[in-house]
């Protein structure tokens, strides 16, 4: 029995030992190819592979006839059309917030096109592109008593939901003033209409869309702290790929694409009262 | 109010999309049942060998997927060996995999114990009357080891189904992320959508489960005089 279980372990050994090996010389080879060109790659399967969202409107989504729909979507036809000639050329690869980074390092897709942001965390893991889409903290608040500067807040209570950004920068820049915590979006926005609090403070893109289905509120400050940039992501070390987006997007930027793919895309759900400026990043950091 | 929700289901292809979802789920489930059950028969038969060697290395087998969770095995064929290795498999592929070799491993068990249940002279009068191993298994163990087996092979029939569920965590379109999706779509105009989505969606594997658990207690019954 025991000489057996030595003898089992041995093998098992020996099968890791060869497995990782073989996977050394592998990843050599794979590294080389990409090496010689990623993009001639996506040519010649004539396909690019983006991952997207399937059910977050209206950055990604699926419509009623099963299309894909959304900013990102738009983006990704786009692109699809300036590398293959033909915006019908997405393989759509629908993609879960928590999926992005393993969907690159898997070899799944060539770009994520998910509302991703940028953060130092996930820069470690993947590559990110020049931003098509900027995020900061807002404040939204009812027409009859409007909410337009961070002063405006002192004295009052301020509505956050836990575990956002917004929650964060006001607890470490504006200890004074005093928050009122919800678990969920949806229990923080049924507080604010309940007038639990003076105004409520979240991602500006999220209380947009909200504002403008709610017409007796409004974002009157739109942006607060740090911006946070949303980008494409390509697998780290895809240099080539990276490039490429790079000048694309910028070429795009010039053309002003994301402010059309913004009217077309994003307008509905925001509103008109939104300018097209807090949201949308031409290609390019500014 | 609640009768708002329900004509989304029949907007555009909506319907028609969870049926497709509803068809993906029943694909990788059924063709994983069919393998399952073979290999499940096979590998069952092999284990009631005295080898002690046997015994162990499908009891390892066995031990792995009924220990790691069937999500870990979906995640690690999927994102870790792709990553590592330069061996890329689809999604549905990866699921096909993964619910094979776990049902598999449960149906051995199931076979495992129904033959070994079985008294002990019907080997020996088998043995006695000078029939060969596999004539022993074909015409007296098999045919009784099957009633006992059925029963509980059904039950993990449907545990299959049910355990679909997981495949939108890689990227599988079934029918619950086909709900998922046109939920999001339409949760602002239509606040109860959700309800009568998943109502449906529950309606459909309450279609498909409910029949084959009636059968199963049909037949234990038949087989209980």
């Amino acid at each position: 029995m025991k000489k057996f279980l030595v003898l089992l372990l041995a093998a098992l050994t020996a099968v890791i030992l060869a497995a990782c090996g073989g996977s050394d010389s592998e990843e050599k080879a794979e590294t080389s190819s990409e090496a010689t060109s990623a993009i001639d790659a996506i040519k010649e399967r004539g396909t690019l592979r983006v991952a997207v969202f399937s059910d977050k409107p209206p950055f990604g989504y699926v419509d009623a006839n099963g299309e894909n729909q959304g900013y990102d979507v738009v983006l990704a036809k786009r692109l699809a059309k300036d590398l293959l000639g033909d915006e019908s050329k997405v393989e759509y690869v629908l993609t879960e917030a928590q999926a992005r980074v393993d969907l690159l390092k898997s070899d799944k897709v060539d770009v994520v096109l998910a509302n991703f942001t940028v953060t130092p965390e996930r820069q470690e893991q993947v590559d990110f592109a020049n931003p098509y889409m900027k995020v900061a903290i807002g404040v939204v608040s009812p027409n009859s008593a409007s909410i337009e500067s961070v002063d405006q807040l002192k004295g009052k209570k301020l509505i956050v939901t836990k575990g956002t950004t917004a929650e964060t920068y006001f607890m470490k820049n504006h200890p004074e003033i005093e928050l009122v915590k919800y678990d969920q979006n949806t229990e923080s926005f049924e507080a604010l209409k309940d007038r639990r609090g003076d105004a409520m403070a979240q991602d500006n893109a999220l209380l947009f869309g909200w504002a403008n289905e709610n017409p007796d509120f409004s974002v009157a400050l739109s942006s607060l702290g740090d911006l946070d940039y949303i980008a494409p992501a390509v697998k780290k070390g895809n240099t080539e790929l990276l490039e490429w987006l790079n000048t694309e997007l910028e070429a795009l930027g010039q053309e002003q694409f994301f402010h059309k793919a913004y009217d077309e895309t994003l307008k509905p759900s925001f509103g008109e009262n939104i300018s097209a400026d807090d949201v949308v990043v031409e290609g390019k950091a500014e | 109010m609640l009768n708002s929700g329900i004509s989304v289901l029949f907007e555009g292809v909506n319907l028609e999309r969870l049926l497709l979802g509803l068809l993906v789920t029943l694909r990788v489930a059924l063709i994983a049942v069919v393998i399952s059950i073979v290999m499940g028969i096979l590998i069952g038969i092999i284990r009631t060998s005295k080898s002690k060697l046997v015994q162990i290395l499908f009891k390892l087998y066995l031990e792995l997927f009924r220990i790691i969770p069937i999500l870990v095995w979906l995640f690690v064929i999927y994102y870790v060996i792709p990553a590592n290795f330069d061996l890329n498999l689809s999604a549905e592929v990866v699921a096909l995999i993964v619910f094979s070799l776990w049902g598999a491993a449960e149906m051995s068990d199931i076979v495992r114990g129904a033959i070994i249940s079985l008294p002990k002279h019907q080997t020996e009068s088998s043995k006695a009357l000078g029939l060969s191993v596999s004539q022993m298994y074909r015409y007296v163990l098999i045919p009784q080891a099957t009633k006992r087996c059925i029963p509980p092979m059904i039950n993990l029939i449907t545990r299959m189904i049910k355990t679909t569920a997981l495949l939108t965590m890689i990227g599988v379109v079934e029918v619950i992320k086909v709900g998922q999706q046109i939920i999001e779509v339409n949760n602002l105009e239509h606040p109860t959508i959700s309800f009568w989505i998943y109502g449906f969606v529950f309606f459909l594997y309450f279609v498909i489960c409910f029949p084959l658990s009636r059968f199963s207690r049909k037949l234990e019954r038949k087989w209980a005089t």
